[in-house]
């Protein structure tokens, strides 16, 4: 196999890395929306503390992209 | 489809953005000390940040206008957060993390300006200010507590035989710290800036169809700007947590 193809689907198969990333991030806000919804008043005490757990998951999806950009160029 | 283009080939080059470039040589005695572009763009951020404290505070009036406000929300937004996470002690390192809250998010938005060159978009950057805050870290929690420290790693309460599996894998999930913190930062920056590179070669290259990745850079950039600010919070309150785990171990 051509170094080129290889490169191409290793790059392919490392984003697939970013489906537990993408499930992470929705439980974020599903579970948000659940707390909000029995507790309205804690929306804001809750409301600045989903950034930090987007972040730090969304992270993880960054991580698997980088893998792909470095299967890829490097 | 793609026209405009050539020879097929791609009109941008998505890497060539972040490439540094020596702009006054220096060699020390075979140590190449040249001030680069990412060099100037920190100079430049810290010049930003300096004039922007300055004049913001100049007018020290009791209703702050709208410039003073901004610093003053700043100021508290990280008093706060130094506050929660590190605790009453922490007011000690308040200096120190305003700093850094504030470098990392002037270095990410002047990169964000078409001709600003993004110096967090470096691994060695970010690993650096990472590995600093680790063993600096590391070492208030060996002074605070000398041996005690190591308590971090064993949890209370926990019976005694889960010590070979749990001692382990905090050991490492302690090490990993500043692995992952620069890395998170480095990647984002650095994968943010890469895509809208490479959305603006899909513009040239498609001519009038080109409005389409257009319309898609311009989403692209208002979720880097919210990147930008977003980064430099989750570092700056990851640097407290893990400051209070120093300080205060669990």
């Amino acid at each position: 196999m051509e170094i080129e193809a290889a490169r191409m689907i290793g790059a392919g198969l490392a984003t697939l890395g970013m489906i537990g990333a993408g499930v992470g991030v929705g439980n974020v806000w599903s579970n948000y929306f659940a707390a909000i919804a029995r507790n309205p008043a804690a929306k804001d005490e809750i409301g600045a503390n989903i950034w930090i757990g987007f972040a730090v998951t969304e992270a993880i999806a960054i991580f698997s992209l980088v893998v792909a950009l470095l299967v890829l160029f490097g | 489809m793609a026209e405009g283009a050539q020879n097929g080939s791609f009109p941008v080059d998505p890497l060539h953005q972040f490439e540094v470039q020596r702009l006054v040589t220096v060699n020390v005695g075979g140590l190449d000390l040249s001030f680069t572009n990412s060099a100037l763009w920190m100079v430049i951020s810290v010049a930003a940040i300096t004039g922007f404290m300055m004049l913001a505070t100049s007018s020290r009036s009791l209703v702050p206008g709208r410039l003073q406000s901004i610093s003053e929300i700043l100021y508290e937004m990280i008093a706060n957060m130094v506050r929660q996470n590190v605790g009453t002690e922490g007011r000690a390192y308040f200096p120190f993390i305003f700093s850094l809250f504030l470098f990392i998010l002037f270095g990410n938005l002047l990169g964000m300006v078409p001709i600003g060159f993004t110096f967090t978009s470096h691994l060695v950057v970010t690993f650096f200010m990472a590995i600093v805050i680790f063993i600096t870290v590391t070492i208030i929690g060996f002074v605070r507590h000398g041996a005690g420290f190591l308590r971090l790693f064993f949890p209370e309460g926990a019976p005694l035989w889960t010590a070979v599996i749990l001692v382990p894998i905090e050991l490492i999930s302690y090490l990993s710290r500043p692995v992952s913190l620069s890395l998170r930062l480095f990647a984002n920056m650095m994968a943010g800036h890469l895509l809208m590179k490479v959305f603006a070669g899909f513009t040239l290259l498609m001519g009038l169809a080109g409005v389409v990745p257009l319309a898609a850079l311009v989403g692209i950039t208002a979720y880097e700007f919210l990147v930008a600010v977003l980064q430099a919070y989750i570092f700056t309150i990851l640097t407290c947590v893990y400051l209070n785990d120093a300080i205060n171990l669990h």
